[in-house]
């Protein structure tokens, strides 16, 4: 396929790999934000290609894995609810909160889908009007367009019977957060490319500039992480803390302006509670008080739910870059794909998930050795 | 109703949202992410991966000849 | 360290775990698997290292196999076929990869009230083109009716039985270090067309399923004499599963090189939209082939000169290391570890 193909070129990726390792000449630790990016790499095996000097960890770019525990409760509790239709991506169905997951809700009963994309959740609505729909409206500012979009048509269609429960997360407070713990050893940061193809990258340079950390906009092939890995290391090697864009072919600094703007106009900036991290405020997105009637917290009781985490579950540990999944106690025995502790381990996109998928074979060496 | 419009695939085509690429025309190719394009793909800048490739190659052979002009260029890319 | 254990072998989840049943547990993947062995296997007597496509049995001095499946897709109609080609040619596939001669079938329908009468015709009829097609009778039959509302409108149950000549002995057991691992064509399309159409994805040129019957490129292996020593065929799960579920029978490592597992390009592209890997989209028509590394040449081009098989490649070996895994290398060149699916493939968001 054109424009994919060429990008995972394994001549081309070899003499990056190459290149990385004459550049290199100390050890650095670089960190990707996005679940996507995490996924390509292990998939690939880019980190195998790397020099051992360079250490890359993965950081809470996997909207499922941040999305707080209360919140899968609460999706649970309106699925169980008769005469709804619980619609959602596929990856959120299978992450557990408190008791439940929404693939249990459906095995019981519960009228649970999966779709491509939330206009499709809007047709269903239109096609239901005796239904309750609900989208589950998570992930990072690269889905807020489109969950924008999908309200804003349901207010212009007359759509009533259509809510969002929304978990929208933003990227730079995150990793402002990461940046500005104590025992953070992040020195250099691969920025999400769909992420910026929304946002634009203005937003990293002051970032860099406070904490003096390179950040390079990459995308998700082969050759893309590996050139993003490049760039940065060349900017740690020459003592310069720059936000540069590898992903040149789709970002642009001032990013998507029409999707911003319907975004700004549907959505406005909240605090957030962040699974395994805490609450980071104006790190989050909640639906403007013009569209509050398309919010399912609204639309149902489901004030009263609290949650209840695994006390054993280290993802918040692994999220923030500060342990690797073999490093938990239970990957790979307690917690597996089938009996998931936590969100990383459930999600394809879960640093979790992703090692035990490719890696255990390593990870078994690294624990045996 | 937003714009739509047919994407392929690699030969598969699925109706799209075109809302957030005003500028998109037949024939462009667009990044798309949950139903919606998102960006126009740049395909002079699609290049660039490569292109940086052969400056970088280029640069490490330049260094391996040191009797050779030693003001190597700088590599583009850097200001993006 | 015990812990290192649970890595390896299946998760040690009860089954009491799952109180009820998820749609994972017909998924083909981990969930699947673990609900065979720890539930049907034991009730019914057998051990897990026996199971395989079919049951080879001693009958009388003759060696029959036998082999049963239940199909319940949806669509009942997809590009390249439908659920009554799809139940023949399964059982005749299951029977083929014990190395069997496919003779006859039985076809149990279970039917939901109000089922259109023109559509039961035309599966029935597709069954016999199927049928026709793969040199076997359908010879009995049952026929159920059930209430609307709980059916999905058709259900097929087909069971076959097959001749195994003498001296023919095909599974995970038989697998040897060396081994090349052939696959007879480009993986993915029944995954994708019955997806797409659920879907509603249109195509400038449709995907269509790659159902087909496949006992004569097996039956022209084993008679050319080639030392076939396992067959699987790539249904739920995929190429990955198949290879899976035989390192793991065999307690052998197979090696799998990703740029040779041939996809094409629409495949490919109704992967990219939907986030799935092809490696673990069901086929229809596929099958791999675990030969005697002195064998390659001749398997392939035995392969190749069949209609089914034409698109053959070698795409790993298996190794002597005893991991009961398959590791993959990667299309720049790196290696990493291919898992079995612990449900259904969900389609992925970033």
């Amino acid at each position: 396929m054109k424009y994919l193909e060429e990008y995972r070129d394994a001549d081309a990726a070899r003499r990056y790999a190459e290149a990385i390792r004459r550049i290199t000449q100390q050890p650095w630790t670089i960190m990707e934000i996005c679940g996507g990016q995490t996924h390509a790499i292990v998939r690939y095996g880019i980190d195998e290609l790397l020099p051992p000097e360079i250490t890359l960890v993965h950081g809470p770019g996997c909207p499922v894995c941040v999305t707080p525990v209360e919140l899968i409760d609460k999706a649970v509790a309106i699925a169980m609810q008769p005469g709804v239709i619980f619609t959602s991506f596929g990856d959120m169905l299978r992450v557990p909160g408190s008791s439940a997951d929404l693939l249990s809700v459906k095995a019981a009963g519960g009228d649970v889908r999966a779709v491509y994309s939330p206009l499709d959740a809007l047709k269903l609505a239109s096609q239901h009007p005796d239904r309750q729909v609900v989208f589950f409206a998570i992930g990072f500012e690269t889905t807020a367009p489109a969950n924008a979009m999908a309200v804003y048509q349901a207010k212009l269609q007359g759509v009533a019977n259509f809510t969002l429960l929304v978990s929208h997360v933003l990227v730079p407070p995150a990793i402002e957060a990461i940046l500005s713990a104590p025992e953070c050893r992040v020195q250099g940061f691969l920025a999400a490319g769909h992420v910026c193809a929304v946002m634009g990258y203005e937003q990293y340079e002051p970032l860099a500039r406070k904490y003096s950390v390179p950040m390079v906009v990459t995308g998700f092939e082969p050759l893309d992480l590996l050139q993003g890995i490049y760039m940065v290391v060349r900017q740690l090697e020459e003592g310069r803390a720059e936000v540069e864009n590898q992903y040149s072919r789709v970002v642009r600094r001032e990013g998507n302006l029409p999707a911003q703007q319907l975004v700004a106009q549907v959505f406005r900036v909240v605090d957030r509670q962040w699974r395994g991290v805490g609450r980071i405020p104006a790190s989050g997105l909640g639906l403007a008080p013009e569209y509050a009637q398309y919010d399912a917290e609204r639309r149902f009781d489901v004030s009263a739910i609290s949650a209840q985490e695994s006390a054993e579950c280290i993802s918040g540990l692994i999220l923030q870059g500060l342990r690797k999944p073999w490093e938990c106690p239970a990957f790979g025995s307690r917690c597996t794909p089938e009996h998931p502790l936590g969100a990383t381990m459930v999600s394809s996109e879960g640093a979790c998930a992703a090692y035990y998928r490719y890696r255990r074979q390593a990870a078994k060496e690294a624990v045996d050795g | 109703m937003s714009r739509m419009g047919r994407v392929s695939f690699g030969g598969v085509i699925k109706e799209i949202c075109l809302a957030y690429v005003p500028e998109a025309r037949e024939g462009d190719w667009v990044v798309v992410h949950a139903g919606f394009a998102l960006d126009k793909l740049d395909e002079a800048e699609a290049l660039q991966v490569f292109e940086y490739l052969e400056q970088v190659d280029a640069l490490n052979e330049l260094d391996e000849q040191p009797e050779r002009d030693a003001a190597a260029p700088p590599v583009e890319g850097d200001e993006r | 360290m015990d812990d290192v254990q649970g890595l390896w072998a299946s998760c040690f989840v009860p089954i009491s775990d799952y109180p009820r049943v998820l749609l994972a547990h017909g998924g083909g993947g981990r969930l699947m698997h673990q609900l065979i062995e720890r539930l049907f296997v034991p009730a019914f007597g057998g051990q897990p290292e026996e199971l395989h496509d079919g049951a080879v049995l001693e009958v009388g001095g003759a060696r029959l196999a036998m082999t049963t499946d239940s199909f319940v897709v949806s669509p009942l109609f997809y590009p390249g076929g439908d659920i009554g080609s799809l139940a023949v040619y399964g059982t005749v596939n299951d029977l083929a990869m014990c190395g069997a001669r496919p003779l006859y079938l039985s076809a149990g329908f279970v039917i939901e009230e109000g089922l259109e009468m023109a559509t039961l015709e035309a599966v029935v009829q597709s069954m016999s083109r199927a049928a026709a097609a793969a040199g076997v009778r359908v010879v009995t039959g049952d026929t159920k009716v059930v209430d609307r509302g709980k059916g999905d409108g058709l259900y097929i149950n087909t069971a076959g039985v097959g001749l195994v000549r003498p001296g023919v002995s095909i599974s995970p057991q038989q697998l040897r270090a060396g081994d090349v691992v052939l696959l007879s064509g480009d993986v993915g399309r029944h995954g994708m067309a019955v997806l797409a159409k659920r879907e509603g994805l249109a195509f400038e040129s449709e995907i269509e399923s790659d159902g087909a019957p496949l006992a004569a490129p097996v039956l022209a292996l084993l008679d050319a004499g080639v030392r076939v020593h396992c067959l699987r065929d790539c249904t739920r799960g995929g190429v990955a599963t198949a290879l899976c579920e035989l390192a793991d029978s065999a307690r052998l490592e197979i090696e799998i090189v990703e740029a040779s597992v041939p996809v094409r390009e629409d495949v490919q592209g109704a992967c990219e939209i939907l986030g799935f890997d092809p490696l673990y989209v069901a086929n229809e028509g596929r099958f791999v082939a675990c030969v005697a590394t002195a064998d390659e040449q001749r398997a392939l081009d035995i392969l190749r000169s069949c209609e089914v098989s034409a698109g053959a490649q070698r795409i790993g070996q298996v190794t002597a290391h005893a991991s009961g895994i398959v590791t993959l290398r990667s299309r720049i060149g790196a290696r990493r570890v291919v898992d079995m699916l612990s449900g259904e493939q969900l389609p992925r968001i970033c």
